[in-house]
């Protein structure tokens, strides 16, 4: 992971075509672990996030929580959500969660971004935007289950978390597993990070009591590249809304790469089409309005 | 409700009357009136402008190079709702300016069912009682109708976007927005071949307002007898029968 292949392209959004250079190597597959058990919620990956990506001061909102501010932003792409559950005998559970891109391996914004080379999937799993081909069109919200992507109305584009790709393809963690004084926040492959979380979670139910203490990775798109150790695998929703089965909307899989080109291309037959009548039928002229004489007089102009 | 949508209408007929002209040659008859005119050509800019933005949205891969007239693929993402309001706007206008002549007849459903001998250039005349639209015209304006009605909600929920109206109202909305579109597509196709090449001597019913009398009866006999009185159709099968013109 210490050189630069991890970059490597291995699907472009909008584009039919194979990308360059795919399978032409191996490549691990990277992984951010994230466990929730032993976030204390200081916020520091939120710090780095900012100071890494460059982002300027993001003016905080109070709701009478630890929350810094309702949901992520265009350029706030790390927040902590804090939940509080009440259990069935009455004492709190706190939850923390850091919020950020998944980086899905089947990414539903790359599946609903109509624009070539808006957004990359890396074969290291990392999911990109590169702004300079975004349109704007939003699709991308539509198509994320975990509701990531956001819109800058001064641009009109949209950003997200780029699991500091930078960073990465240049051999080192992501800014915020720097700044993780706990431990929660750990960075590798995927194998090796699923292996540590399953021990983890492992350990959560054996050891602490928590019985349905898991892994969240969800396998309805294909795994995710930042997977989480809950407490309780069974019900992600308590995390702050994380969906327990995301899924792609069907059109965006289906529509888009069967129908919309069909259509298309079904349009502009009709092009075609009055061409050909226009050389094979040929048009129909206007005639001039027959006269009918009777014994020399006009009768009909009257 | 309809009788206050006659008065705007012929207000503003009357209004546009005022500003534009209707001139009517010799062997001419009137038959759009400039407030139509001003209309359709309103909503065919809008249409256009609504069409080659959206292009670039539809299929970047394929229709990218769109997007430079615009500004770019931002900001035609930008301007394409716009556009497509204006559309809406000056179309419903239209609508309410061309219900009465659009009501569907039977009539209209006999030249359905007939389509297949006039395209094929079987029947060159047109059946004697089309009037001032065919079937094909009002088939292809209640169309329009029913995709601005599609454009104008699934747009509106596009325009929002998934976090106001929620992931699932945007991908389906996304689905009947082109479908609309790709109609539509196919239909202007059919509309500017009819009304140029297709159909010599049409053009000029939306430039000056004016048709020949020639066209008239050829194209709209059941309108052409209305504002003439005379029947060319049935003066052809008289003279027919009487041995003036030839069989064919």
């Amino acid at each position: 992971m210490s050189d630069r292949k991890t970059l490597q392209v291995r699907q472009i959004s909008g584009h039919s075509g194979p990308s360059a250079g795919f399978d032409m190597q191996r490549d691990p597959e990277v992984c951010k672990l994230i466990d929730t058990t032993i976030c204390i919620g200081c916020k520091a990956c939120e710090v780095a996030c900012v100071e890494w990506n460059d982002m300027p001061f993001s003016p905080t909102t109070f709701d009478n929580t630890y929350q810094t501010m309702p949901e992520t932003r265009w350029n706030f792409w790390n927040l902590i959500k804090f939940n509080e559950h009440q259990r069935e005998d009455g004492t709190i559970q706190w939850l923390m969660r850091k919020d950020q891109c998944m980086h899905c391996a089947d990414p539903g914004c790359l599946r609903a971004c109509p624009a070539d080379g808006a957004i990359v999937q890396y074969t290291n799993g990392i999911v990109d935007f590169q702004q300079e081909n975004c349109i704007g069109c939003e699709f991308c919200v539509s198509g994320c289950p975990y509701d990531i992507p956001k819109f800058n109305p001064a641009t009109k584009k949209v950003y997200k978390c780029t699991l500091c790709s930078d960073r990465v393809g240049g051999g080192l963690e992501p800014a915020c597993i720097k700044a993780c004084p706990t431990g929660c926040l750990k960075f590798g492959t995927k194998d090796d990070m699923k292996y540590v979380a399953e021990e983890r979670a492992k350990q959560l139910r054996e050891n602490f009591g928590f019985k349905d203490a898991g892994v969240y990775d969800p396998q309805s798109i294909g795994g995710t590249h930042v997977v989480y150790v809950l407490h309780d695998a069974q019900n992600p929703e308590r995390y702050g809304g994380l969906p327990k089965n995301p899924v792609i909307p069907w059109s965006y899989t289906v529509w888009k790469w069967l129908f919309k080109p069909v259509l298309g291309t079904f349009a502009l037959f009709g092009l075609v089409g009055v061409l050909l009548h226009y050389v094979t039928v040929g048009p129909r002229l206007p005639q001039p309005e027959p006269q009918l004489k009777k014994e020399g007089s006009d009768v009909q102009r009257s | 409700m309809s009788s206050a949508v006659e008065r705007f209408d012929d207000k503003a007929r009357d209004a546009f009357d005022r500003i534009g002209q209707n001139e009517v040659y010799v062997g001419e008859l009137q038959r759009h009136r400039v407030y139509t005119r001003f209309l359709h050509w309103m909503v065919a800019l809008f249409f256009f402008l609504a069409l080659f933005s959206g292009f670039g949205i539809y299929l970047p891969w394929l229709f990218r190079w769109f997007t430079p007239i615009f500004g770019g693929g931002p900001l035609a993402r930008a301007l394409h709702p716009w556009f497509g309001l204006g559309f809406v706007i000056f179309f419903g206008l239209q609508a309410l300016n061309w219900i009465a002549p659009m009501t569907w007849t039977p009539a209209d459903t006999r030249w359905m069912r007939n389509l297949s001998n006039t395209v094929s250039g079987k029947e060159k005349m047109e059946p004697s009682d089309t009037g001032f639209f065919n079937g094909g015209q009002k088939a292809q304006f209640w169309e329009i109708v029913g995709g601005s009605v599609v454009y104008l909600i699934t747009g509106i929920i596009l325009w929002a976007g998934a976090r106001t109206f929620g992931r699932w109202a945007v991908a389906v909305s996304y689905i009947l927005h082109d479908i609309s579109a790709v109609i539509m597509l196919g239909g202007i196709f059919i509309h500017i071949y009819l009304s140029t090449i297709g159909e010599p001597g049409t053009f000029r019913a939306m430039i000056r307002g004016a048709v020949s009398e020639a066209w008239a009866w050829t194209f709209h006999p059941a309108w052409y007898k209305e504002v003439t009185g005379r029947d060319p159709v049935e003066a052809c099968e008289e003279a027919r029968k009487r041995g003036f013109i030839a069989r064919p």
